[in-house]
């Protein structure tokens, strides 16, 4: 057997052993629930939502969510090993660091799509009702891209994982990267664009920048892209404004995994066990 | 015979220390190595850097006839075998797993695995999780993966920490059958029961390789005295010795005394202390390795 897939192999069973993947699922599928039942119970109303607003909603979440549980299962696999003990056997074997990495990718992203599909799905399974093909393609897009963001948190995570000598110092470093990119890089942008007041940064510029944001990126995929669910979010006036197809949108999450995947390869590659 | 390990002026350095300096080593096809030192002589590292796992500073490598850092190095990995000092698994996984893991990352079928699991005496507990046993086993089951696919090579760091007697004889009855099959080894270790097995012994300190012979020459070579024990039978016998006027004898009781002498006067001692009266016992205690070791260190210093 090819060793990535041995090693993915491994990721995937310890995974399910440690309770990662019922702990992920129990999660995801009891917030999706929460957010499909009693979404609108604050105007009175307790029941099942539309798709498109359940879709809305798990978008939000998954914004929050996903990047956490990744980052969670990815920042120690490497340093982690190291301290465990297990990384210097393993570079005994006959494989490359970089087939190591891209097999424990494949495992913690594996996980990450089984957590989600089954915790999104639980909720899209119960809500049933009438669902039409095109909010059927929509929830699938939504899953599709949270896996993508996903990937791209397992990525920094393995980045984060090569750069440092110890465990701890990796959560730390993990929780900046969660809190920079999902919550304080939207904030920066509002304030810079408040302060700016128009004057300097252009629609195009803003465009840009928000395309180095991985978890605006997905925000864009999933709340601008699909013509239902963007009105229901409130964003389609920016989705008008917005310049890039989705091809784009998802080519750019695409490379929020590849380059940093391959500096987590290049560090790997050169450190000393 | 071919040498399956060859160490040529290797050094390594970190920031401005030298962990390795300079050391030269050749181990033979059926051959067996130790590596004796205290800790922090560079005994991991040098293993380390046999493995290809840590690129040298300055000199040169070669493994089974290749250079064992780089790409290319990864296809002959198959033919060796390593047990890292504090060998550590997967908690998570049984004891099967583990070895069927590592079987299939030689490319093995899981018979080998589970061949190797009874070879170690660890069938019955191969279905329960590493992670509840005990240090021994976990050093039998770090075992076991070394031998996976019949390794021309072995690199074995501590291999005997935490077995029990029993455990450590079925270890050494591998190693006399690898090195039958003609498997060359190294280890390294603080037990003499290990360095015992070992056709050669290299001793490092501080990074330097000072001395390296059999255990017999390097005891030659240190000229240190043995000590011998004498037991006596009863307290009027030990009486009458200490009116004697012959070698300083140091008293641990009432009825037992050391004296040393030079290993090639033991002899003759031995001879005169038997015809004392009142003899029970005598032990023979050669100078223990920590001994030989500061020893020859202390030599090479000056």
């Amino acid at each position: 057997m090819n060793a990535i897939a041995i090693i993915a192999g491994r990721e995937i069973r310890d995974g399910l052993r440690n309770r990662w993947v019922l702990g992920a699922v129990v999660l995801l599928a009891g917030l999706a629930l929460t957010l499909s039942f009693l979404g609108s119970a604050p105007t009175g109303t307790v029941g099942v939502e539309p798709i498109e607003v359940t879709i809305v909603s798990l978008s939000s979440l998954t914004i929050f969510l996903v990047p956490l549980i990744a980052l969670l299962l990815s920042h120690d696999a490497i340093v982690g090993e190291r301290e465990r003990g297990t990384l210097l056997l393993l570079l005994s074997y006959p494989l490359s660091r970089w087939q190591i990495l891209l097999g424990k990718f494949l495992g913690h992203v594996l996980i990450l799509a089984f957590a989600t599909t089954l915790g999104y799905g639980s909720a899209l399974a119960l809500a049933g009702g009438d669902i039409d093909r095109d909010s059927l393609v929509s929830f699938a897009g939504m899953i599709g891209s949270a896996v993508l963001l996903g990937a791209v948190f397992v990525a920094l995570g393995y980045l984060v994982s090569a750069v440092v000598r110890e465990r701890a110092t990796a959560a730390g470093l993990a929780i900046g990267v969660w809190l920079t990119l999902v919550l304080l890089y939207d904030m920066a942008l509002l304030g810079l664009l408040v302060a700016d007041q128009g004057r300097t940064i252009s629609a195009t510029t803003l465009n840009w920048l928000l395309l180095l944001d991985p978890a605006d990126v997905f925000r864009f995929i999933n709340l601008a892209g699909m013509s239902k669910a963007s009105v229901f979010a409130g964003m389609s006036g920016l989705a008008e404004q917005l310049q890039f197809g989705r091809g784009v949108l998802i080519a750019a999450l695409a490379a929020w995994v590849v380059v940093p995947l391959a500096f987590a390869t290049l560090i790997f590659a050169r450190k000393q066990p | 015979m071919t040498a399956t390990i060859v160490i040529e002026g290797v050094s390594k350095r970190y920031g401005d220390t030298y962990v390795v300096r300079d050391v030269d080593l050749t181990v033979a096809a059926g051959e067996c190595v130790a590596i004796v030192g205290h800790n922090g002589a560079g005994k991991s590292t040098l293993v380390k850097m046999a493995l290809g796992l840590v690129t040298p500073t300055k000199g040169r490598i070669s493994l089974l006839g290749e250079n064992p850092v780089g790409h290319q190095a990864v296809g002959f990995r198959r033919g060796i075998g390593f047990l890292p000092e504090n060998v550590a698994f997967s908690p998570a996984m049984t004891g099967r797993e583990v070895l069927r893991f590592y079987a299939r990352l030689k490319q093995l079928p899981t018979s080998a695995a589970d061949q190797l699991l009874e070879r170690v005496g660890l069938t019955a507990a191969a279905k329960r999780r590493v992670g509840v046993y005990s240090k021994g086993m976990r050093q039998r089951l770090g075992l076991a993966q070394a031998l996976l696919g019949a390794p021309r090579v072995l690199f074995l760091d501590e291999p005997t920490t935490g077995l029990d007697l029993e455990s450590r004889e079925m270890f050494y009855g591998v190693m006399a059958e690898l090195r039958t099959a003609g498997a060359t080894l190294l280890l390294s270790s603080h037990a003499l029961s290990d360095i015992e097995q070992a056709d050669r012994i290299a001793i490092m300190k501080a990074g330097r390789m000072v001395a390296s012979g059999t255990l017999s020459e390097l005891r030659r070579m240190a000229a240190l005295p043995l000590r011998i024990r004498v037991h006596l039978a009863d307290r009027n016998a030990a009486r009458e010795l200490e009116g004697s006027p012959s070698t300083p004898l140091r008293w641990l009781d009432e009825t037992r005394f050391e004296l040393t002498c030079a290993d090639d006067a033991k002899v003759v001692a031995i001879r005169g202390i038997s015809r004392l009266d009142g003899v029970a016992d005598i032990e023979l205690m050669p100078p223990s390795l920590v001994d030989l070791c500061d020893e020859l260190t202390r030599e090479a210093a000056e």
